[in-house]
């Protein structure tokens, strides 16, 4: 199994195959579409991460290896494609490892832009959230 | 005479405005997100600069020569001001820091007037400034909120009023123009019934003062509002125009400097009208840019600003309808400013913004601080495009193309 650095080198050397920001694009929105859905169940008003303009459901479940894996799901289809990046970077690790991660690797994908806090897509927000439940499976 | 269109030299316009020449993203720069903030001409930037560079002073306090320059720019603002709106006098101009400042200077006043079983009626098509104000009155006085319906084109629902008004309703607020929508709201219509029974009525001007020169007295109104960020000046500046025996009753908003006659620790006395609402240093260089700005518009005319852009909603109508999944949200274009607000069937406005923006397209996407227009529609949001005199069709053509790119991607 991957760990988190080496799947997010693997996410940055495909965005840098990419020439412009459509096809950088053009790539989360495929992404997106492959994005582990979260149970309709989960889909509650209580899983909806605040700060986005788009809302964005996640939930996260420990599997028997004790790693957490993330389920999500967004109305927005760009939205869709950064939470499937973080989960397919952050699922099937350790809550400590997740809680260690650093998410420097947003900025060389040229995502930098999403990372404002003005923006208000809340990728900051996701990544927070995801760190949360990662926090809380480390104590339970 | 009402001019047309035509002999509207919008390159000549564009000049003045020297952001228009920024690229974003590599490409020109089209700014579709006028609603929200109109751009700044060189003549009012010169004037700003003008201020600090050859008169900074504080007003109304120092006998020297700057502070006298200074006082005499900042009141000559307050004049251009209430020759715009044709107030009947200065005193009833008060120079506020924007539409929400004002809006809460008049409900913190009626603070004092209201008690439980007193109404206030407020248009469902507000923008959150002028709905979050009067919740707080309510909450303090005990008085009723009430929410004029709105009906599925974006106008509000007139029969609704007539049943809502009665003589326990003390307010109404409506806004002159929606800025999620655009609606031009029949508010002659609004005051003059709303007088019947006795209530006053808060017009928000802030969308309306870009396009509509609005005359004070000839619609009777009793409190108007507007920014001036919104009609080619500053940020942080701002008008409430209120009927003078009315600003006479209301309370000070603030205490503090200028606002008083004397002051003693036994007894205060406050100022006149219109300093007894404009505690503290005021945003002087602001005001002064304010009236430049009005100047600046008022050299182009309202009249011919108010064809030119009806010409450009128009066109962007016709060419957004060229889209099969399109649904513009808000009354025609005969009812309304050039304001479009849309969304496209099975696409978040999110997206849509984003991939615009990435072509240099600025345009505003989610509810536009009126989350029950949202909720009505049962949208999360809408694309707004909102047209000022300095744009051009052929901007129109480049937002057409850019949605077209951004559907190609998305669908
Ligand atoms: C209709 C309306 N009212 C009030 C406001 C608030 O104006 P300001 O933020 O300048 O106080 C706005 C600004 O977007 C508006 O569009």
């Amino acid at each position: 199994m991957s760990s988190i650095v080496e799947k997010q080198n693997e996410v940055v050397d495909e965005f840098s195959m990419f020439e412009d920001w459509m096809q950088r694009y053009e790539y989360m929105i495929e992404l997106g579409k492959s994005l582990p859905l979260i149970d309709e169940r989960y889909k509650t008003d209580d899983n909806i991460i605040k700060g986005c303009q788009s809302r964005v459901w996640v939930h996260a479940d420990m599997n028997d290896n004790d790693k957490i894996e993330f389920t999500a799901d967004s109305d927005a289809i760009i939205t869709k494609g950064i939470i499937a990046i973080l989960i397919r970077v952050f699922s099937d690790q350790t809550p400590k490892e997740i809680l260690e991660a650093n998410t420097d690797f947003i900025d060389e994908i040229g995502l930098k832009e999403h990372l404002s806090p003005t923006r208000a897509n809340g990728l900051v927000s996701m990544i927070k959230q995801l760190k949360m439940y990662a926090l809380a499976y480390s104590k339970a | 005479m009402i001019k047309t269109a035509e002999g509207f030299n919008v390159e000549k316009i564009r000049n003045d405005f020297p952001i228009l020449n920024r690229k974003v993203n590599g490409r020109n720069l089209v700014y579709f997100d006028n609603a929200a903030t109109s751009q700044t001409p060189q003549q009012v930037i010169d004037c700003i600069v003008d201020y600090y560079q050859n008169y900074n002073a504080n007003i109304h306090r120092g006998v020297h020569a700057l502070s006298q320059e200074a006082t005499e720019a900042y009141e000559n603002a307050r004049r251009i001001v209430q020759r715009h709106f044709n107030a009947k006098d200065f005193k009833e101009i008060i120079l506020t820091s924007g539409t929400t400042h004002s809006i809460n200077l008049v409900a913190s006043g009626y603070e004092k007037f209201m008690t439980a079983g007193d109404e206030v009626l407020v248009s469902g098509l507000e923008h959150h400034s002028n709905i979050v104000p009067w919740q707080m009155l309510c909450e303090k006085t005990g008085a009723q909120l009430k929410v004029l319906a709105m009906t599925e084109e974006g106008v509000l629902d007139m029969q609704s009023f007539e049943d809502l008004l009665n003589f326990k309703t003390k307010l109404v607020m409506v806004n002159h123009v929606s800025n999620a929508l655009g609606t031009i709201n029949p508010i002659e219509d609004i005051i003059e019934k709303a007088h019947a029974v006795g209530a006053k009525v808060l017009v928000d001007g802030a969308q309306a003062t870009p396009h509509i020169k609005p005359d004070v007295q000839a619609l009777d109104v009793d409190y108007y509002t507007c920014s001036a960020h919104k009609i080619c000046g500053p940020t942080g500046v701002g008008m409430l125009y209120g009927k003078q025996e009315l600003l006479e009753e209301l309370p000070p908003y603030q205490g503090g400097g200028e606002m008083i006659d004397q002051v003693s620790f036994e007894k205060t006395t406050y100022a006149g009208l219109p300093n007894k609402f404009e505690a503290g240093t005021p945003n002087i260089c602001g005001g002064i840019a304010f009236g430049k700005a009005l100047d600046y518009m008022n050299s182009i005319g309202f009249e011919s600003i108010a064809a030119y852009e009806q010409d450009l909603l128009d066109y962007a109508t016709q060419r957004l309808n060229e889209f099969d999944n399109i649904i513009i949200y808000g009354p025609n274009t005969d009812a309304k400013t050039a304001v479009i607000s849309f969304n496209f069937q099975g696409l978040h406005p999110y997206d849509v913004g984003t991939l615009v923006d990435k072509m240099g397209i600025a345009v505003r996407t989610g509810h536009h601080c009126a989350q029950p227009i949202m909720e009505f529609f049962k949208i999360p949001g809408t694309i707004r495009a909102s047209f000022s005199f300095y744009n051009t069709k052929a901007e129109i053509d480049l937002f057409i193309e850019a949605l077209q790119k951004a559907n190609s991607m998305l669908l």
